[in-house]
């Protein structure tokens, strides 16, 4: 197969991913009142930027045919310490940034030790670190409340050159420091070769431990990522069980609709992140068409239900009925 | 593990002890430890009366444990458990409201809900092959968006009717909780389905091995979708019950039922990958969670940190004998 279109197969989801988003987001800003204006880009980027960082973890985790279901939880959870630490002098903001992202990276290792080296399966073992997270949070913020330091708030929320909304600069940059490096990476190798099967990965003597230890603890700082963004955004900390539950739910559907594979080994954290977009300006398109927003949930529900079930079409492709059951 | 030696010692032990499987036997000694523990901080605590109010409110829990069992014996996992709760509770609640009709078939309508959102799940996993993770997060995210649009996002004011009541909180045998009675004849008909008939066998089949069971001659698919419907409906019914014990239904009455019934089920020793584990481990599993909630109340400990202990006990149960084999 010639170089282009091996590529191309290759990034198929991701590619995919994008034109949906493309499409929606020309729907979105056409029928909104204010039409295709910098406001505008910056709000929708602003929401959705905060799904795509939880995506983005998820995504690492998904690779590895783990799941994280702790995700919301960690992005509450560092919500609610950054609305404590991430305030005062630019020094003690930056140690106060540090401290948040180190906390993320911790409960994502948690995670990471508990599934590997517990050997647990990831479902049950995160669904009850989540309960732990959403305790501490919950601790830590018994009322929403709290401050963050506005300047830096501001800075990252708003504009660069009053054109380009800073939060995408943000994630742009997030994806060539953590993403890009991780996937050349041994580590990230290892992680997609485990995915894709960890018996023929073990035995070549690829460190597929390492390499979904790593998945896992970068999983956690992506989401305290998010977790410190939301802080920026509503210049509070608030556990809300609901919420943290919903972007965990969320990042599943950005994961799915862009093309990474729930089976593990397949798919790109560029992917999840034009998937994240897409879910958001879909869930906003209800506002523009002025919908009651009673039917948001639905609407988000059905669209969910929709893109899973996009999955079965592989179905079409099995020539022998036994490869129905992996 | 040398089996060797363990069945030197074993070998003395009478027979129901040497049977029983170990995960079962600590869940129970956890009982008896938690139960030890509650009567040094309260004397009240191992008098019949406390005891039968935490059987009864174990029961909820009970059935809803149930239907996840049999899903989880599958190698599946149910995750629309919480909006299936809440929309047997809401249906069952709002087809009181139509006349004597709505009332005398408001209990079956709201399990009638519940099975229709299993039958969704059943088909997601069985004939289109989706992870059943992701399905029924996907199908709860539905359910919970109808019950927004029904509701208009707020609690919804129908109560629940008179019988649902009296399931939830009378006492057709004096002394026995009416639904300490259901819990105990849902368990048994699981008991005689998961031993006793072909469906049950099917049931461990698949939960081993797929493949295997599909070419043994068992429609796998069919099995599996049944499993699911019936998931749905008895977390609906058990829905049916707390708004028949809190004589009316709430937005988010099913959230603190995912993680409970999932923990119950993986405590009492049944394997999260399938094919293994007993309903009695379920019941040890379900009474286990509720004496620990209730002690944690008991202690006045705020909602933070009973989710943190939760967290704990279960990661460090399953630590305990919840492990996959090492690999390879």
């Amino acid at each position: 197969m010639k170089d282009w279109r091996y590529w191309l197969a290759e990034q198929r989801g991701t590619l995919l991913a994008l034109g949906i988003f493309i499409v929606m987001f020309v729907i979105y800003t056409s029928n909104h009142p204010a039409g295709f204006t910098a406001n505008v880009v910056q709000t929708a980027a602003n929401k959705g930027v905060l799904l795509a960082f939880v995506a983005m973890a998820q995504t690492l985790v998904v690779i590895t045919a783990g799941i994280d279901l702790s995700v919301g939880m960690i992005f509450l959870l560092t919500n609610c310490l950054a609305s404590w630490l991430v305030v005062g002098t630019p020094t003690q903001t930056a140690l106060g940034v540090v401290a948040v992202l180190a906390i993320g990276l911790l409960c994502g290792a948690i995670n990471g030790a508990i599934v590997i080296y517990g050997r647990l399966q990831p479902i049950v073992a995160t669904i009850a670190t989540g309960a732990v997270y959403y305790g501490i949070g919950l601790l830590l913020r018994p009322f929403p409340g709290g401050s963050v330091n506005e300047d830096l708030a501001d800075a990252l929320t708003g504009r660069v050159f009053s054109v380009v909304p800073a939060s995408l600069v943000v994630l742009l940059a997030i994806v060539l420091v953590i993403w890009v490096p991780f996937s050349r990476s041994v580590l990230g190798r290892a992680a997609y070769a485990a995915g894709s099967s960890e018996t023929a990965a073990y035995m070549s003597g690829v460190p597929i431990r390492r390499g979904k230890f790593a998945a896992y603890t970068l999983a956690g700082l992506l989401a305290s990522i998010g977790g410190l963004f939301l802080t920026f955004f509503t210049y509070t900390g608030e556990a809300a069980y609901a919420s943290g539950n919903s972007y965990t739910l969320f990042s599943i559907a950005a994961v799915v609709l862009g093309g990474v594979s729930l089976f593990g080994g397949k798919g790109s954290a560029i992917g999840a992140i034009f998937g994240a977009l897409a879910f958001r300006t879909i869930g906003d398109l209800l506002f523009v068409f002025d919908f009651d927003p009673l039917w948001q949930p639905l609407f988000q529900g059905v669209i969910l239900l929709v893109a899973v079930s996009l999955g079965a079409f592989a179905l079409f492709r099995v020539r022998n009925r036994l490869e129905w059951f992996l | 593990m040398s089996e060797t030696t363990l069945g030197g010692i074993t070998g003395r032990l009478p027979k129901f002890i040497r049977r029983a499987d170990p995960a079962v036997l600590t869940a129970f000694a956890c009982i008896v430890l938690l139960l030890f523990l509650g009567s040094l901080y309260s004397r009240s605590f191992l008098s019949p009366e406390y005891l039968l109010q935490q059987l009864k409110v174990a029961s909820f829990l009970g059935v809803i444990a149930t239907g996840m069992m049999l899903v989880i014996l599958l190698g599946q996992i149910d995750l629309s458990v919480p909006w299936s709760v809440a929309a047997g509770a809401m249906m069952a609640c709002a087809a009181a409201a139509y006349g004597p009709v709505g009332v005398a078939l408001a209990i079956p309508f709201g399990i009638f809900c519940g099975v229709l959102i299993g039958i969704v799940n059943g088909i997601g996993v069985a004939y289109l092959r989706i992870p059943s993770m992701i399905i029924t997060l996907a199908t709860n995210a539905v359910a919970q968006g109808l019950m927004v649009v029904y509701t208009g996002g707020f609690s919804p004011q129908d109560s629940a009717t008179g019988a649902m009541r009296y399931l939830a909180t009378g006492f057709a045998i004096p002394g026995v909780p009416n639904s300490v009675i259901i819990w105990a004849l849902i368990g048994a008909a699981m008991v005689f389905v998961l031993t006793r008939t072909g469906f049950g066998r099917a049931v461990y089949g698949i939960g081993n091995r797929e493949r295997a069971a599909y070419l043994s001659g068992i429609d796998t698919r069919r099995v599996v979708m049944i499993a699911f419907a019936v998931s749905g409906g008895l977390s609906a019914f058990g829905g049916v019950l707390l708004a028949g014990y809190a004589s009316k239904a709430a937005q988010s009455m099913g959230d603190a039922y995912l993680l409970p019934s999932i923990a119950a089920v993986v405590l009492g020793g049944t394997s999260i990958l399938g094919g293994r584990g007993s309903y009695l481990g379920t019941v040890a599993g379900v009474i286990l969670i509720t004496l620990l909630q209730s002690i944690l109340s008991v202690m006045q400990m705020p909602e933070a940190g009973r989710q943190i202990i939760y967290g704990v006990v279960i990661v460090a149960m399953l630590l305990l004998y919840g492990r996959a084999p090492a690999s390879r």
